[in-house]
């Protein structure tokens, strides 16, 4: 699974060289074969591990699927977006409808159609997807920074929604979610009853397969998109505008689209965090979750979908684990105990990790990763700027000759 | 009538504190190209100052001392980490700013909690009557001072050879430096001044008829966002008219609320956005914005 031809140096336009498919003619199969192993364990780790770290395992293949998707927009595309909260929440809130049964629950009169949850995911993620078309028209006049403004405005807007809404949404309190299924076969922790090899496989078990195959899929799909040639011109988006319209890039269009394949991921990633955490509510969707998402994308490293995955893995799991051990690790306490909470110790780790990133590493992990791997295979020690790697590769040839004025000439 | 009147009046007051931190984000914007995300948490860092440190000091040395700190925080940030990041494109910058707002903010919603800190007024709630139209007297000097204050900004901005110097710096940074105009320095002093403004509007944004320093004040911050925005980044005038915009906008739709029940209750917490998108929809670089040009 390595990043061979992804060039990690996302939206930050600095020049860095070397170890790209492009300068290397034999690919190595240190990736596939690392891959391979890591799926492995991926498949076998419900006959091991308890329930915790297959939970912990769902949410964060959730994260995944949600970090490829803004990857692919900020780091690829080079549109910053804090909105994808509010298309988190389109999705979730469209499966709990579509799948949810109508009824009350306390006051509230909720309504739900009541159909299969396959019929709700997939309306989640066509729904959302819908979302990020309506307001790529927006997206597509604004550039840059005013266009991370004005999807910060979107979450603020979708937050009032799902506090209002109340009979689709459940209001403040948010609604439960419907258990997954799919044609018969319960994704719950009986219905039909299930051993494998001995081991029990209930709700835990069976939600992480179906993580891993969603996240798998996001994988690829992305992967092979930025391969292509759609994924070709949205990084020559990324690095100008004029330069890749005189390409014969269709920039609103192509904006368009990525703002649509980045939402349906969003989409997605929601109905799995309903899944994951059993019910929705407003508070699951607000502004810090967009940011939650930015900072995935850029620890992992902007453009690359590989570092999407070590990004989400890293901050969504930091929580969950940092409760888990609150009495082991060195200033987490569990609440109500003076020390730092979980959730504070972890967004002050990502924080200064963001901070940390884009001063030293503007590649994140990924970034890390490649540089880790040229200094074993590239006897200059792989530093960026090596005149060697320099005229063949691609990534640096590509940094703009002429940028747009910025703006600033009043 | 005396309704339209007070929320008109409320309006202007709340505006003009909008204005205060939207021009924050504009001479941070003119002075080094970063849109600051770090300025509601500065806000709130300098409304927690003042509302601890009013107690040991007393009301007024703990205003100044909560302006010097946040002044003080905004100026390392600059030279801890934006002043090593120049001409990064801006965004990196403004995640840079995120992941500072994300730790500041951290550590200051840990430390009030739950907690509504009270910051003693010395004003304290009274209202202020003028025929029919009431204002509480927070607002009415929050008004006069951020009319000072903008007044005197913009005056140094057109005369003093700092506003000289940032404006030359953001007219071309690169000519302005070898003019012998230190752009380190100036971004510097933006980021004080931003600073300093930020705490003076948390002085007033915390006051009645707010209850008291909470962790709400941040989401209040950030409506100022929608004002810098929408008068157009690079406009310190437009900052004024975005603020003033913002505050009447969300005063009317938070007093007419009844009238626009359809839209559901707490309209007027997102109206600011609203707005904000409707503006960009017509003009993308928001109202005073210079236009992005592209040379080919």
């Amino acid at each position: 699974m390595s990043e061979t031809t992804v060039t990690a140096h996302g939206a930050t336009r600095t020049r860095r060289t070397g170890g790209q498919a492009a300068s290397r003619p034999r690919r190595s199969l240190l990736g596939p074969a690392l891959g391979a192993a890591l799926l492995l364990v991926l498949l076998l780790a419900p006959f091991y591990v308890d329930e915790f770290w297959l939970r912990t395992g769902f949410a964060v293949f959730g994260a995944i699927v949600g970090a490829i998707g803004l990857n692919l927009l900020v780091g690829t595309t080079g549109q910053l977006s804090l909105a994808h909260a509010f298309f988190l929440a389109v999705g979730a809130i469209s499966y709990v409808f579509v799948s949810g049964e109508s009824g009350g629950l306390g006051v509230a009169q909720l309504s739900g159609l009541g159909l299969p949850p396959l019929v709700g995911m997939v309306v989640g993620v066509l729904l959302a997807g819908l979302a990020g078309l309506i307001f790529s028209p927006i997206a597509a006049r604004l550039r840059g920074i005013y266009l991370g403004v004005a999807s910060l405005g979107l979450v603020f807007i979708g937050q009032h929604v799902l506090n209002t809404w109340t009979s689709v949404t459940g209001g403040f309190n948010g609604r439960a979610a419907p258990e997954f299924s799919l044609f018969g076969f319960h994704f719950a922790n009986d219905n039909p009853l299930l051993f494998i090899a001995g081991v029990p496989f209930r709700e835990a078990e069976r939600l992480w397969y179906l993580g891993l195959v969603l996240a798998l899929g996001a994988f690829l799909f992305a992967r092979n998109l930025l391969r292509s040639r759609p994924g070709r011109a949205l990084q020559t988006l990324r690095d100008s505008e004029v330069a890749a319209s005189v390409m014969g890039v269709n920039v609103q269009r192509y904006k368009g689209r990525v703002f649509l394949v980045s939402s349906m991921y969003a989409g997605l990633s929601g109905v799995m965090y309903a899944l994951s955490i059993g019910s929705v509510a407003p508070e699951s969707f607000g502004l810090e979750v967009s940011i939650q998402y930015l900072a995935m994308i850029v620890l992992g490293g902007l453009g690359s979908v590989i570092g999407a995955v070590l990004g989400a893995t890293f901050v969504s799991a930091l929580p969950l684990v940092f409760q888990k051990y609150a009495d082991v690790i060195p200033f987490v306490s569990s609440p109500g105990e003076g020390g730092l909470a979980a959730g504070e110790m972890a967004r002050f780790l990502y924080g200064a990790a963001i901070v940390l990133v884009i001063l030293f590493e503007p590649g994140g992990l990924a970034g890390l990763a490649a540089r880790f791997r040229r200094r074993g295979r590239d006897p200059s020690g792989g530093r960026a700027g090596s005149p060697a790697a320099a005229p063949t590769d691609p990534s640096t040839t590509s940094a703009p000759s002429d940028r747009p004025a910025q703006g600033s000439t009043t | 009538m005396t309704q339209f009147l007070s929320l008109l009046l409320n309006g202007i007051s709340l505006g003009a504190l909008y204005a205060l931190i939207a021009l924050g984000f504009v001479i941070i914007f003119k002075a080094s190209e970063v849109v600051s995300f770090t300025q509601g948490s500065l806000l709130l860092l300098g409304a927690y100052s003042i509302a601890r440190l009013s107690d040991p000091l007393g009301f007024f040395p703990a205003v100044l001392v909560g302006i010097v700190i946040t002044a003080l925080a905004a100026f390392l940030i600059e030279r801890l980490i934006i002043n090593r990041l120049r001409g990064k494109p801006v965004i990196s910058l403004a995640i840079v700013t995120i992941g500072v707002d994300i730790i500041l903010l951290t550590e200051l919603i840990r430390r009030i909690g739950s907690d509504i800190l009270n910051v003693p007024h010395p004003w304290g709630g009274k209202s202020f009557r003028i025929g029919e139209v009431g204002i509480s007297q927070n607002r009415l000097i929050a008004t006069l001072v951020a009319a000072v204050l903008i007044i005197a900004f913009f005056l140094a901005f057109k005369y003093s050879s700092w506003g000289v110097a940032m404006r030359a710096s953001a007219e071309d940074g690169e000519t302005a430096a070898l003019m012998g105009i230190r752009l380190g320095r100036v971004s510097a002093l933006a980021w004080i001044v931003a600073g300093a403004l930020a705490a003076v509007a948390a002085l007033f944004l915390v006051g009645a008829p707010t209850p008291g320093v909470s962790a709400a004040a941040y989401t209040v911050a950030l409506r100022a966002f929608p004002a810098a925005i929408l008068g157009g980044l690079d406009s310190t005038g437009g900052a004024l008219v975005g603020g003033l915009l913002i505050g009447l906008s969300e005063s009317f739709a938070a007093g007419y609320q009844d009238q626009l029940l359809f839209l559901g209750r707490g309209f007027g917490d997102v109206v600011p956005y609203v707005v904000m998108i409707a503006v960009l929809l017509v003009r993308p670089s928001g109202l005073f914005g210079t236009k992005e040009l592209t040379r080919v």
